[in-house]
């Protein structure tokens, strides 16, 4: 008679069987391999090892892959990786001016010195569905000129970054020198507090949801926060040189190269009597190539910079708790997804307490019925 | 790739972190402490707080007890000693008594538990004042300055409208005379369990970061009213397989006409309970 409430490790043990069979899908299709989502899935693993917070494109790879793609649980996957690993030490501030730049574009002029370089977009593509029994389309796209991305591209020199001229003209504050430096706060070793440092605001935000951000900074457009057009003063995307100095030795060492994007967003200030009259800059850095999330970053980085001056923050996107805290992906995702566990006991408490309630609110409608005859 | 994890998965730096905070915990009990909480290979939610502590703390030699739901045989339990047993090697019991470590979600055993012990508890929301001031900031003021009239408030509004506090579980709790505490969700039933209990209780707070402690024989009482003393939950029924009359009692359906049944939530004590009476 009894149910059976027993059983929870043989399920277990089955479910694991049962995924692991549902990754690897049918047998007669060769399966995928590592070198094929590395080259052909680039902007996954980008994504990947940006939320999942860690530079190593073969863990990304294998998450991906361990994970059929849902990307979420491979970003999962990489940041349980993280965290066992050993801290050696930091590295110096990358020096994004010397980037060896794959695309690089400003909206806020229509030349920048070094010029405007398209590189490899979506932005100018047509979205059509590019279908395998369809060759024609992929016949008439021609032949790419030059490099198409993955690899470092030629252009090597320094170019002077678009923020750099407003600041020399006295139209924007520096503003970076909190930035940089072996003080800064670590979100992963240290938690959360509010208010947060930018340089914090900065990490929990390289490492946040793409799509938490997106919706964010989209908000902030539509006028829950922001009050005016913002500029994109500049967008570069990249690879920049990581170097240490292992205290023992006092010189640098160049230890490998990273692809980032960095981007610079303008927004007017129109000054009060003590402030003059200027620009205002917010700031995003991500690993990989992600320039949707890189510019949802800045905007949401402006925006929460008067967070801390101003209390008006009667808008979501500029809270720094409503943003910070709920940016991670791996949190929230656990968080709403824990709801699938068991909740008996709590539940058999609320069904006491909710039949104690309704007897008391039928004997009193009755009390109440028999006063009114 | 292949790659060797450290006794118990996480790395002896960050143990000793968790270390550190949980002796804060136990010097200020009912205190939140915050911690560096690492990420974990099981989700947010699903006990990373709990299996940090646990981590942290246990040693080659200790034997640990996981349950769920009272049971030591629901997935998530299952799949938290599956962990363990993995990544430290240790011995996994369901006798409570045996157990030096016990991990638990939402339940306390129905065996007393014995001086030595280490009772580690999973918290989603470990901020007892949340859902009334969601503001951390402001939480932490409240706090600080022992500002609990809103929690009161709350008691009371519940009094006034439905003659009685109708929390069910996650009851608040004032530990030793100063903090409001949150004893994480268990079932009201189990609050009167923590106080002067020889055990120490230890909750852990993966998402939110946060770490606090019942120490031994510390003072846990559950919020309430002169004139509308605390109430435990009781049950006409008894269980349906040891007979049991004094334990928190899960409902079962039985078929689709509303049968239902009841029986003991922690169900080591209902097979030992059960043994005991045959």
């Amino acid at each position: 008679m009894y149910v059976a409430v027993k059983g929870g490790e043989t399920a277990v043990k089955n479910s694991r069987k049962l995924v692991a069979k549902a990754r690897r899908g049918s047998k007669n299709i060769p399966e995928i391999q590592a070198e094929q989502i590395e080259n052909q899935l680039g902007l996954a693993v980008d994504r990947v090892m940006a939320e999942g917070a860690l530079y190593d494109r073969k863990a990304a790879v294998h998450a991906i892959k361990q994970s059929q793609g849902d990307l979420v649980e491979a970003i999962f996957l990489v940041r349980a990786f993280r965290t066992t690993l050993k801290r050696f030490g930091n590295s110096r501030p990358v020096d994004t001016g010397k980037m060896k730049v794959l695309r690089r574009v400003s909206g806020a002029f229509k030349d920048i010195p070094g010029g405007q370089i398209l590189g490899p977009t979506y932005d100018y593509t047509h979205r059509l569905i590019e279908f395998e029994d369809e060759p024609e389309l992929l016949q008439s796209q021609g032949d790419p000129q030059g490099d198409t991305g993955g690899t470092p591209g030629e252009k090597n020199e320094h170019l002077t970054r678009v923020v750099a001229i407003l600041i020399k003209q006295g139209l924007m504050n520096p503003g970076q020198e909190e930035l940089i430096g072996e003080k800064i706060e670590d979100l992963t070793r240290q938690p959360l507090k509010i208010p947060a440092s930018r340089s914090v605001r900065l990490q929990a935000m390289a490492r946040g949801d793409e799509g938490f951000l997106l919706g964010s900074a989209y908000s902030l457009q539509r006028g829950f926060g922001l009050d005016r057009h913002p500029f994109l003063g500049e967008l570069r995307v990249g690879f920049v040189e990581v170097m240490v100095t292992p205290p023992e030795l006092g010189f640098d060492i160049k230890v490998g190269e990273i692809k980032v994007t960095e981007c610079f967003m303008i927004n007017r200030n129109n000054g009060t009597k003590e402030d003059a009259p200027g620009f205002e800059n917010g700031y995003g850095l991500v690993f990989g190539q992600n320039e949707r999330k890189a510019m949802s970053v800045s905007l949401l980085d402006r925006s929460l910079q008067n967070s801390e001056k101003d209390s008006d923050n009667k808008y979501p996107a500029r809270s720094q708790e409503f943003i910070l805290s709920h940016s991670d992906n791996v949190e929230s995702s656990g968080f709403v997804q824990h709801l699938k566990l068991p909740h008996y006991v709590d539940f058999q408490s609320e069904l006491i307490s909710i039949r104690n309630l309704r007897k008391k609110h039928w004997k009193n409608r009755k009390k109440k019925d028999e006063s009114h005859l | 790739m292949s790659h060797t994890y450290n006794f118990a998965y996480l790395d002896e730096q960050s143990k000793k972190m968790i270390r550190r905070s949980v002796l804060k915990a136990m010097a200020i009990p009912g205190f939140q402490v915050p911690f560096g909480g690492r990420e974990m290979p099981l989700p947010y939610g699903w006990g990373t707080g709990g299996i940090q502590l646990t981590a942290s703390l246990l040693g080659k030699e200790d034997v640990l007890k996981v349950i769920d739901q009272g049971s030591d045989d629901t997935v998530n339990a299952v799949s938290i000693k599956d962990f363990f047993r993995k990544t430290a090697g240790i011995r996994i019991t369901e006798n409570t008594p045996e157990a030096t470590l016990i991990q638990t979600r939402h339940r306390i055993p129905e065996t007393p538990l014995k001086q030595g012990q280490i009772m580690v508890y999973q918290v989603p929301i470990p901020e007892p004042l949340q859902f009334i001031e969601p503001r951390r900031p402001e939480t932490l003021k409240m706090h600080a300055f022992e500002e609990y009239g809103a929690m009161y408030v709350k008691l009371y509004e519940d009094i006034s409208k439905h003659d009685r506090i109708v929390t069910a579980f996650d009851y608040p709790a004032l530990v030793h005379g100063r903090y409001i505490m949150s004893p994480s969700p268990i079932p009201k039933f189990d609050n009167p369990k923590l106080h002067q209990s020889p055990a120490i209780h230890i909750f852990g707070a993966g998402r939110e970061k946060r770490i606090y402690a019942v120490p031994p024989y510390t003072d846990v009482i559950s919020l309430d009213f002169e004139d509308y003393p605390f109430e435990l939950e009781t049950w006409e029924e008894s269980c349906a397989i040891c007979g049991s009359g004094t334990s928190f009692l899960d409902e079962i359906i039985t078929d689709d006409k509303g049968s239902r049944l009841f029986v003991c939530s922690d169900t080591e004590y209902c097979r030992k309970n059960g043994k005991k009476e045959a």
